[in-house]
């Protein structure tokens, strides 16, 4: 139900991009610039919210030794006790989905025993998905940049090392395809995965496919005037906006798809782009014991300490002939 | 968590990086604007109507290739009856003269890396 709802979502929004091509002003200028907007002050708001909430405490959800007495071997990537260490765990995370990779999966054998196990293939989807996407947008900045970035150029080449056909087909093309059409399958044919899926899930993936599978199509088999696009996508970056006539109906529903995942990032699950960023249980150096750490918003406690107690008795605790810490 | 100073570093890293085009562009101090290209030719039309080859001439020009190379077949026919010899350095550039003005100019503002055509064919009107 889910996944069908989402599917026609998808679709909808796909009729609203083709019919958007009559419309070039609005489609091409008026909604990226809101989307944009959305993304950016989304973000930010955002990241300013999270920012606020009070952390007190450090949460070392850690899988390795902490550093505690010197021939106790200790790891600072696992159980980071400096920033070196939390730097180093965090790049890992970001770029590696470390976490991830530690992924297992629980089976019930002979209908009694159960049994962990490794399970590698959803980080390999993840992995494929995210550095596809990552590198198709690198290299859509050749749409950004005039004279084009020579390390796009250079992507581009890695991209399409293979020389087939022409113009030339990208291996990202193939990866982001093959993972999102994974991570679909994976929600759609794991019973437990599928009963935790809601509909925001399957959106995201259909969102980002038909955004793939719009740019493939236009790229290989319904051509568009790639000048004509750079001409309004340089204009619209440098807030010099030119909507040029004669730009193919496929491009609107394109950027049309990429405006709505722009403006729906902000208040999805795909926040958890910015998110690592602020996980606790990431960023966070486990350091409670070697550090005192006191919560810098603590409302100021009112104490007596001993050496003031002594200081209100010392008379009396004299005359009584009890040991002192200071005599006078 | 309370770490003003590393989340402001943060969103400012984010927005700069949302706005990289835009900076590029102010230092880069192109205009951004496509190319105009020089045709030095007396005729009035092309093979295909200019849109169809502003899109899809790489198409065409594969196409050509295969039917001459593999096929031996060298004679284009349009759908008004018109025939063209199906050759890169006799037909597309008899009127397209000058690859830098015309071939390359467009396919480095659209980042085209230069095409495999020159793997084999030399630019007839070089010097
Ligand atoms: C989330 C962001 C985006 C993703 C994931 C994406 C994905 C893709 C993919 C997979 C292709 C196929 C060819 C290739 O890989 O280069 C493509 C092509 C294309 N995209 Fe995007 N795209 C995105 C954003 C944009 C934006 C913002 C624009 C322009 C404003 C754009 C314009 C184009 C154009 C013009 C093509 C055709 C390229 C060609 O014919 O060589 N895309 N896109």
């Amino acid at each position: 139900m889910n996944f069908i709802t989402s599917f026609l979502l998808t679709v909808g929004l796909f009729i609203v991009g083709y019919f958007g091509s009559r419309l070039p002003f609005v489609f091409g200028l008026v909604i990226p610039y809101t989307a944009l907007t959305l993304f950016v002050l989304g973000l930010v708001c955002r990241m300013i919210a999270w920012a606020r909430v009070p952390v007190p405490f450090r949460i070392p959800t850690t899988c390795g030794q902490q550093r505690s007495l010197s021939w106790i071997k200790s790891n600072n990537l696992e159980s980071p006790f400096n920033l070196l260490g939390v730097v180093g765990r965090m790049f890992l995370e970001v770029f590696f989905f470390r976490s991830l990779f530690r992924n297992t999966k629980a089976e019930l054998y002979d209908g009694t025993r159960l049994v962990y196990g490794s399970n590698k293939f959803l980080w390999v989807g993840a992995m494929a998905f995210h550095w596809s996407f990552l590198l198709i947008v690198l290299r859509h900045f050749r749409f950004f940049t005039e004279p084009v970035l020579p390390c796009v150029l250079w992507l581009q080449d890695l991209d399409g090392l293979f020389e087939i056909a022409v113009p030339a087909f990208y291996l990202t093309n193939f990866f982001i395809v093959a993972a999102l059409g994974y991570l679909l399958a994976r929600r759609l044919f794991n019973p437990q995965v599928r009963y935790i899926s809601l509909g925001s899930d399957y959106f995201a993936l259909f969102l980002i496919l038909a955004i793939a599978l719009t740019g493939i199509w236009m790229r290989y088999i319904d051509k568009v005037d790639v000048v004509k696009i750079k001409e309004l996508v340089m204009s619209l970056v440098a807030f010099a906006p030119v909507v040029p006539d004669g730009i193919g109906w496929l491009f609107f529903v394109h950027l049309f798809f990429v405006c709505v995942l722009l403006a729906y990032f902000p208040f999805s699950k795909l926040l958890h782009m910015p998110g690592v960023f602020f996980s606790p249980t990431r960023n966070l150096a486990n350091n409670n014991r070697a550090k005192r750490h006191i919560n810098p918003w603590n409302p100021e406690v009112k104490c007596h300490t001993y050496e003031e107690w002594e200081d209100e008795f010392r008379d009396t605790l004299k005359r009584i002939g009890l040991p002192l810490d200071k005599a006078e | 968590m309370r770490d003003t100073a590393k989340v402001i570093i943060g969103i400012l890293v984010f927005l700069v990086l949302v706005t990289t085009p835009f900076w590029y562009g102010k230092i880069a101090a192109e205009s951004g604007k496509p190319p105009v290209l020089k045709v030095g030719t007396a005729e009035k039309e092309c093979v295909m109507s200019k849109d169809f080859m502003r899109a899809n001439h790489m198409d065409l020009l594969n196409e050509w290739r295969d039917h001459v190379v593999r096929e031996a077949d060298r004679v284009y026919v349009r759908e008004d009856g018109r025939r063209f010899d199906k050759s890169l350095g006799n037909t597309c550039m008899k009127c397209h003269t000058d690859k830098k003005e015309f071939c390359d100019k467009c396919h480095s503002y659209s980042g085209v890396k230069e095409p495999f055509c020159w793997d084999c064919h030399n630019d007839p009107n070089a010097r």
